[in-house]
């Protein structure tokens, strides 16, 4: 029980490890207007340079816009009143196998995917409210326009 | 009093999940672009169970009533750049590639790749947060593994190396490639000169 109990533990400290050396996705490369990204509980604000996590959610204004370059090369960058959640990212810089999920829950996307999708062609996927798309190594854009009930 | 209120907030979500679906309205638009040189990659869009695949420049999905994908036909560019201007307009600069060769096994760059130096630190200097990534290849001669490990080595004396021009070690990652990615393709054991190089990429 106590060596069940030390594995499990063992495990979840591995966990974060796992997602990646330093553990950080990709770089903010583009901030204008008022751009936040949510983190845990707390809100950032995003510069130029803020080192993106698993997790994050970028969040933009009526007059915010915002670009980030992630670390396989995947170019993800969102207008106003956008909500995109970087739901998952791993890559293994050897052999460039990997997982990029991402949901677009409001607003305008543009995406050039990088070398996970390149590499795997199931292996990049954006969500909106309604659809599921599957990258197969392309440039493509979304939105997700808010609709008056 | 409070249980009360807790089945009531039960049977209220049970309505909601009803045979009868509720039409919630929707307006979701996916285009799919062609790269700077033209080239067009694929898309899959899925909903409820029903899957489109888009493969051509400009093909266009919409979503707007729960249940219905349709053809959006084909957006024009121009309507494209008004309406994702914002999003385009903050997309970062495109990561460039540049190739390193060594002299024989020496650590040494060959002339011409000793020229390509000055145009990586401009490169770098013209970008917001710059970040290098040194992949090392090698050619097929020897194992996957031990060819993972000569990859990486030739990875790291590049970074020193970049390091003594100037470059941050903090702005730099390696990783080595092995034998995975040959650029001239070859039987396994063939020795290839041109495979065993050093792929410096700015973004």
């Amino acid at each position: 029980m106590r060596w069940g109990l030390t594995l499990v533990f063992a495990l979840t400290l591995c966990m974060p490890l796992a997602a990646g050396a330093a553990d950080d996705v990709g770089r903010v490369k583009v901030a204008k207007g008022s751009v936040v990204i949510e983190r845990g509980g707390a809100r950032l604000p995003a510069t130029v340079g803020l080192r993106l996590q698993q997790g994050d959610v970028i969040a933009t204004g009526r007059d915010g816009s915002a670009g980030v370059t992630f670390n396989d090369d995947t170019l993800l960058s969102v207008g106003p009143d956008t909500v995109l959640s970087v739901d998952r990212f791993a890559f293994d810089s050897t052999t460039h196998a990997g997982r990029f999920d991402t949901s677009l829950r409001q607003g305008t996307l543009s995406a050039v995917s990088g070398k996970i999708a390149k590499q795997s062609p199931d292996a990049m996927k954006v969500r909106t409210p309604s659809t599921i798309l599957g990258v197969r190594g392309t440039e493509f854009v979304v939105r997700v326009a808010p609709v008056s009930p | 009093m409070r249980r009360a209120l807790v089945v009531l907030l039960m049977l209220t979500a049970g309505c909601a999940a009803t045979p009868k679906v509720v039409t919630k309205p929707v307006d979701e638009m996916v285009v799919l672009l062609p790269a700077p040189d033209g080239k067009v990659g694929a898309l899959s869009v899925t909903h409820a169970g029903h899957e489109r695949t888009l493969g051509a420049p400009y093909a266009t999905t919409r979503l707007q009533e729960q249940g219905k994908l349709v053809d959006g036909g084909s957006l024009t560019p121009e309507q494209v750049k008004q309406t994702f201007a914002d999003a385009l307009g903050a997309q970062p600069p495109r990561p460039v590639t540049f190739l390193l060769y060594f002299l024989g096994d020496s650590d040494e760059f060959t002339p011409e790749s000793k020229q390509e130096l000055p145009k990586i630190l401009q490169e770098i200097a013209g970008r917001p947060a710059p970040e290098i990534v040194v992949v090392g290849h090698t050619d097929r001669v020897g194992t996957v593994a031990y060819n993972d490990a000569l990859s990486l080595r030739r990875a790291e004396r590049v970074r020193a190396q970049l390091v003594d021009i100037g470059i941050a070690n903090e702005q730099m990652r390696v990783a080595g490639r092995g034998e995975r990615a040959p650029l001239v393709p070859t039987a396994d054991e063939v020795a290839e000169p041109r495979n065993r190089r050093v792929e410096i990429t700015v973004r």
